[in-house]
């Protein structure tokens, strides 16, 4: 079963949200510019709408992560969803239910949609695959493989910053590509949406096999890689990657990759700074860009509930509805 | 065996092919007393009790399967013994290896001889042991080789498991050499191999795999030929998956240096593109890699510088196959495609016949070291008869193996096996539909 | 489609009893939100004439509304504006066409998620029948039977105009 026929119902609408390769740019539209209706919604006062009253949705994350587990909780409450939060950690040692059995055992409590976070790529896919025909499955982050909800909150966080215009844009997305979902589905969804230029930066350890044919103009050298550039997107560097022989240092890393002042002079004046969190300061980018006029990275996390709203509430609703 | 009253047996009519003898043509095949007793115009006194029929079919030695894993002893609830020979018959496959990789290992003669009895007591093939080359596989002492050849093992192998470095290896081969020992060799560097699943490619790039270079295929074949050279060690590579390697073994083997591979059907037919929907159907170990690769495998096969094809049979319950791709089982159960995947490659990738069916018995007896895999008269009638034109489709009522993980289901096949003997007992006969 | 004067004509009709119900009532400092879009068009007009002094409010119910697993989601929702708390004040609801009620309906309960008003007063341009609901309006522009298949819609914002339709 293809990942098309996964994701998209018979009549074209979002039925499982898994990742950006699969749709096309119509419906990642459609996500952006409903997020825009919800983001109305979470500047009021009453920032709660019925929508999902009465629907159960869990949040199965078989990864430990606050972050992206609290921006799910309350964009599931703020549709007037009951959310459950499960916590399954792993343990190498320890061999549990079968991810099968455990999803069997949620689904005879009748819920409505999974949220899926897990360390093997393709999980969230599988989970799709073998769920009830009545349930969505959402991917909060399926290992290396693919992180669609944070891929369309930089996109819409892009589209306000910069207008819907893509194709005069030059984008450059900087870190540990090899390890990132975030980053494969950035790239995916700045092609869809058709970015000008879309750029991967990294050193070659930082780097997958094929790295070019993700789809972007491949760089070793941040100047090459963020000349011109009109948003520059960093990733996270994760302290293992000292331990893996991938990299020296922090130090070297923040001396070649990381983001300055004096580095942005060679980018775009307007250039916009993103980063998908949590930030490790002198690492990625020192503080006077992380809290420089330049940086949106707050915006993307109050974006992250709009875009996260839109996205639960089309795929909630894509199963209910009759033909035509 | 059990005891059998052995009969006397005429294939008649068939199309002969014993590529051991050069043999290509129409023509009868008398068994006596378990073994071939002449070709052509029966023997002086010979009366058939049975005859068959073998016009329009091809008649050829029974296939030696090189690798076969039968998950006995220790994981029974994947398949047994007698549930994976049988599948074999009806393969036509008369003769299977198995690797040390049982459990317990294969690394006292009591597990060889478990295996032999209930290999015996089911009957339905003869089923044949690679010893473990370190004790319990775990890469660090040399297991009993002497005990492990005395008991019947044909070989020594480390299966998939690394060791724990060159010079243990290098003395492991030289001790296999004295007892003339072939060691069977799976080429790859565990630590570049870095615990991927997926071919390090475009595809796994793409999906977020964990990656298996190429290099930690080639980067153990040139150390591992190194070796072989300075040991003198009759060596076999197992399960060659890239072009490159198939060319380092072909210089090798021009440098006259003792060594052969084989290559598992599945490598013949898929690439890294077949896992493009996570399929843990696809999901092999060493992994599937490029078109290209693909391509060289099959040329490398035809050449003879692969001189067996297995089947390289893993079969799984289903629970090993349900899950996110990198948490799935790899392996795929391959006794029934075999023989007809490998006439699609004779139909429609240029292949002969003859050489295919060399690849399946006289190639694989030749490096396991046994006198199977022919027609020659006094062999044991290991016999294979099958039909060339049978059309028929592979799907959970036809697959004989327990193990249904196969993504060749629903495939059309064609060439059917109507009757398998092993030293003159028919052990297998298609049931008519 | 006859009998039907110019919707400027209706407006200042309603205008008229508006004054008058408000008056009657005691209410002196209504204020008054118009549901998207043509209620919001109609609502404008009233707000000038009657001169009220709280800004106006608008209410988009595309979220509250209960067909909406049938119709799925409409990318493009304005936001409701509602300036003014809603607490103990008197509202003055006002829509275009009111038909079967649902719309109403979603536009109180979204009205009481963000307070509790003193009371509300349903103001409406044309009453067509058909209703699902129990729901009536305290003011209308036109009474309208329409027979099956027939629609009927306010175009605008300028000029504002009614325009019945047949389904086919």
């Amino acid at each position: 079963m293809s990942r098309t026929d996964l994701q998209i119902d018979d009549h074209g609408r979002l039925r499982h949200f898994l990742c950006t390769r699969g749709l096309n740019r119509q419906i990642l539209n459609e996500i952006l510019d409903t997020a825009e209706s919800f983001a109305g919604v979470t500047e009021q006062t009453v920032k709660k709408v019925p929508l999902l009253r009465g629907k159960t949705i869990v949040n199965l994350f078989f990864e430990a992560s606050t972050r992206t587990r609290t921006t799910f909780e309350l964009a599931a409450k703020r549709l007037s969803a009951d959310v459950l939060n499960i916590n399954i950690t792993q343990s190498s040692t320890v061999k549990g239910e079968t991810l099968l059995d455990t999803l069997r055992n949620l689904e005879a409590m009748h819920v409505d949609m999974f949220v899926v976070r897990h360390a093997d790529s393709g999980a969230a896919h599988f989970i799709a695959a073998n769920v009830a025909p009545h349930v969505s499955v959402i991917n909060a982050g399926d290992g290396w493989h693919s992180h669609p909800t944070q891929a369309m909150l930089d996109m819409f966080t892009i589209r306000r910053a910069k207008g819907a215009d893509f194709g005069a844009l030059r984008v450059a997305i900087v870190g540990d590509i090899m390890h990132s979902r975030v980053a494969r589905s950035q790239v995916h969804a700045l092609n869809l949406l058709n970015t000008g230029e879309v750029r991967i930066v990294a050193p070659k350890t930082l780097l997958p096999a094929h790295a070019a044919s993700l789809g972007a103009q491949v760089h070793c050298n941040l100047a090459d890689g963020i000349r011109d550039a009109d948003v520059i997107i960093m990733l996270r560097l994760q302290r293992e990657r000292m331990q893996g022989a991938l990299l020296p240092s922090e130090h070297e890393y923040f001396e070649l990759f990381g983001l300055t002042e004096e580095k942005l002079a060679i980018a775009h004046p307007d250039v916009t700074v993103m980063h998908p969190g949590p930030i490790n300061r002198g690492v990625e980018m020192d503080s006077e860009v992380a809290d420089g006029p330049r940086s949106v990275i707050l915006e993307q996390v109050t974006h992250g509930i709009a875009v996260r709203m839109a996205i639960m509430s089309m795929a909630m609703y894509s199963k209910d509805s009759e033909s035509g | 065996m059990p005891a059998k009253i052995t009969q006397k047996i005429t294939i008649s009519n068939g199309r002969l092919v014993d590529p051991a003898n050069g043999i290509d043509r129409i023509d009868s095949i008398h068994i006596d007393a378990g073994q071939i007793a002449a070709l052509g115009s029966k023997p002086e006194g010979f009366v058939a009790d049975t005859t068959i029929d073998a016009t329009a079919q091809v008649v050829c030695p029974g296939l030696v399967d090189i690798c076969a894993r039968l998950r006995e002893p220790g994981l029974e609830q994947k398949a047994t013994i007698a549930s994976e020979s049988l599948a074999a018959a009806s393969a036509g496959i008369t003769t299977l290896c198995c690797p040390p990789d049982t459990h317990p290992v294969i690394d006292t003669p009591a597990v060889t001889e478990f295996i032999r009895l209930r290999a015996a007591a089911a009957g339905h093939a003869r089923i044949v042991t690679l010893g473990a080359l370190t004790q319990a596989l775990a890469g660090e002492h040399l297991s009993e080789m002497a005990a492990l050849r005395n008991a019947g093992c044909v070989g020594v192998s480390n299966a998939l498991q690394p060791m724990r470095n060159p010079l243990v290896f290098r003395r492991a081969l030289e001790y296999a050499s004295t007892f003339d020992l072939t060691v069977f060799i799976y080429p790859n560097d565990h630590w570049l191999a870095n615990n991927g699943c997926a071919h390090e490619g475009q595809v796994a790039t793409r999906l977020g795999l964990h990656g298996i270079p190429e290099a930690a295929e080639t980067a153990a074949v040139a150390h591992n030929l190194a070796l072989i050279e300075q040991t003198g060690v009759r060596a076999h590579f197992c399960r060659l998956t890239s072009g490159r390697a198939t060319r380092m073994l072909a210089r090798a083997q021009y440098d006259g240096i003792p060594v052969s591979a084989d290559v598992a059907t599945p490598y013949l037919f898929l690439s890294e593109i077949d896992i493009c929907d996570f399929d843990s159907q696809c999901h092999l170990i060493p992994p599937l890699r490029t078109i290209e690769d693909r391509q060289q495998l099959r040329e490398a096969l035809q050449q003879g510088v692969l001189s067996a094809m297995c089947s390289d049979h893993q079969p799984h319950e289903a629970d090993a196959k349900l899950g996110p791709f990198p948490a799935t089982e790899p392996g795929i159960s391959g006794l029934d495609t075999l023989l007809p995947l490998g006439l699609r490659l004779v139909e429609e990738h240029g292949i002969e016949l003859t050489d295919l069916i060399h690849r399946l018995t006289a190639g694989p007896a030749s490096i396991l070291g046994l006198p199977y895999g022919t027609l020659s008269v006094g062999a044991s009638a290991d016999v294979c008869i099958f039909d060339p034109q049978a059309s028929w489709q592979l799907d959970s009522s036809t697959l004989q193996s327990r193990g249904l993980n196969t993504p060749f289901l629903g495939w059309e096949m064609q060439g059917r096996v109507t009757h398998t003997l092993l030293a003159g007992n028919p052990v297998y006969t298609l049931k008519a539909t | 489609m006859s009998g039907l004067e110019d919707v400027v004509t209706i407006i200042a009709g309603i205008a008229d009893q508006l004054r008058a119900g408000l008056a009657t009532a005691g209410i002196d400092k209504p204020a008054m939100v118009g549901i998207h879009t043509g209620g919001v068009w109609i609502a404008e007009q009233l707000h000038r004439q009657l001169a009220i002094e709280e800004p106006l409010g608008s209410l988009d119910i595309s979220f509250y509304r209960d067909d909406f697993t049938r119709v799925g989601m409409n990318p493009v929702v304005q936001p409701s504006q509602l300036p003014f708390s809603i607490d103990d004040r008197h509202i003055i609801l006002v829509d275009d066409v009111l038909h079967t009620g649902r719309t109403i309906r979603a536009a109180l309960n979204e009205l009481f998620d963000y307070g509790r008003p003193a009371s509300i007063m349903l103001v409406t341009l044309i009453d067509r029948s058909g209703r699902e609901l129990p729901i009536q309006a305290n003011i209308t522009g036109r009474h309208i039977d329409l027979k099956p298949g027939e629609h009927i819609k306010l175009t605008g914002p300028d000029p504002l105009a009614l325009v019945v339709q047949t389904s086919p």
